[in-house]
């Protein structure tokens, strides 16, 4: 939440607000409110190999939710300025640009951990015993959510994700939904996994071959973060 | 707009393949219908004529691969539409409606996109001079301000598309409008030049920074091309 008083002294120390983005932390931090940072990688760059290489995921990673977290800050920055000044056509103006930046570093620190090396333990489908269970109540196989799920990523028009999410209504059940560009799920429903449908996921290695992407990337998913997240264990959600 | 597609769609491809220049660009305008299907339209240069702005297996993966399956998805859409018309089936053709768009744009886009690309060493880069330049400098003050903003619309697409210079038939200006991912120009919009912002229109050259990209492209635009478009729409 944003601190009114701390923000309203900041304002009044300091202006104009500086736009780098090491500026941006620190008049975040004024302002009472913690800059979003980059999170690490719980594995290393190389270690997705052969499925995705090492330089995709260091470009994917340090360069692309790298330019997300910046952004994100600085919109939030001139957001919490504009709220301190009144000023609502402002407000709604940065309103794109905190969806874009914001479900960039949300939908990628969720992809980060719901991607394992393959053959770890945490990518057996073993670790997601509950999960796996209610996916062939729901599609009558493994095989066939597989497929329709597969089939959901290939028809992305453009940029986009791909989801498995257990709906907050309808008794819970699981959905595959795509989102457009940046858009994150947020609200109620639960997001378990996520496939990165973009060019820069792929391209460096799997050039216009996405169909073979989208085959690989079932070695990597971690069904171990996939259970949590499906049984409510995971401490994510605060994390973000 | 499924309309304007299916009237247009085929005269463009029948008016690139009928000469296969850069001097085709302005048979753009037909209506006239041409039955058959969409093929895919000669690059008017080679694959590495763009470098070192776009580099040769860019344009290969580009116009070979991604303009193709464009292609192909547009004929396998109007395909789809013909049989289902044939049953009565108006409920399948309506739900193939976002293939006929996504693929049918993207037929059109890049086949405007490469008209009004050309090497460096021919007609490539510079400035438009005689009418455009007049009509550039009337509605964006100046070619380097139009310049400007055409590079500040390209980054501020967030996902997959593109950024166009227009002239707006009903105002009589030229303007500027970004599409998302392959959402043609259509509507009171004649379409005078594209920049492509898809990642895999730069990506394997010039991976996350696509600032350079679209700074780069300008050396590659062609100005008569455009200035072709302008006189004819």
């Amino acid at each position: 939440m944003v601190n009114f008083s701390n923000l309203l002294q900041y304002l009044a120390l300091q202006s104009p607000l500086g736009s780098d983005s090491t500026n941006t932390t620190v008049n975040l931090a004024k302002m009472g409110l913690t800059a979003y940072t980059l999170p690490a990688l719980p594995y290393a760059y190389d270690a997705l190999e052969p499925h995705i290489s090492a330089q995709i995921m260091e470009l994917h990673h340090a360069k692309h939710h790298q330019a997300y977290v910046t952004n994100l800050n600085k919109a939030l920055e001139s957001h919490v300025a504009a709220v301190a000044h009144g000023d609502v056509a402002t407000q709604i103006a940065l309103q794109q640009a905190i969806k874009f930046n914001g479900g960039g570093h949300i939908n990628h620190s969720l992809f980060w951990k719901n991607l394992a090396p393959a053959g770890s333990a945490e990518a057996s489908l073993d670790r997601a015993r509950s999960l796996v269970s209610e996916i062939e109540k729901t599609w009558g196989g493994f095989d066939q959510f597989k497929t329709a799920f597969s089939a959901a990523l290939l028809g992305i028009q453009g940029s986009g994700w791909g989801w498995l999410v257990r709906e907050a209504g309808n008794g819970a059940g699981l959905r595959i939904v795509t989102t457009k560009d940046q858009d994150p799920v947020v609200g109620a429903d639960v997001p378990i996994f996520g496939v990165d449908m973009w060019e820069h996921a792929y391209y460096i290695q799997y050039l216009n071959g996405k169909a073979a992407y989208v085959e690989n990337i079932w070695n990597i998913i971690n069904w171990k973060t996939a259970e949590e997240r499906f049984t409510g264990q995971s401490e994510e959600k605060t994390e973000l | 707009m499924s309309s304007t597609l299916l009237r247009t769609v085929p005269a463009l491809r029948g008016a690139l393949r009928a000469s296969g220049t850069p001097k085709a660009a302005g048979a753009l305008a037909s209506t006239s219908f041409v039955r058959g299907k969409a093929t895919l339209p000669d690059l008017p240069y080679d694959y590495g004529a763009l470098e070192p702005y776009i580099s040769g297996k860019i344009m290969e993966l580009h116009h070979a691969k991604h303009h193709q399956t464009y292609v192909n998805g547009l004929n396998s859409a109007l395909q789809t539409i013909a049989e289902a018309e044939s049953k009565g089936d108006f409920t399948k053709a309506a739900t193939v409606a976002p293939l006929l768009n996504f693929h049918g744009g993207g037929h059109l886009n890049h086949s405007l996109f490469w008209e009004n690309l050309a090497p460096a060493s021919r007609e490539g880069g510079g400035e438009p001079d005689g009418a455009l330049k007049k009509a550039i400098d009337t509605d964006f003050g100046s070619f380097d301000s139009f310049r400007r903003q055409m590079n500040t619309a390209l980054a501020g697409i967030q996902g997959s598309g593109w950024a166009w210079l227009v002239k707006d038939k009903s105002a009589g200006t030229l303007g500027l409008v970004t599409r998302a991912n392959q959402d043609p120009v259509s509507g009171p919009y004649v379409p005078l030049m594209g920049i492509d912002a898809w990642e895999h229109a730069y990506y394997l050259q010039y991976e996350n920074r696509k600032a350079e990209y679209f700074e780069a492209i300008w050396n590659v635009i062609n100005w008569k091309t455009v200035a072709s478009r302008f006189e004819k729409a």
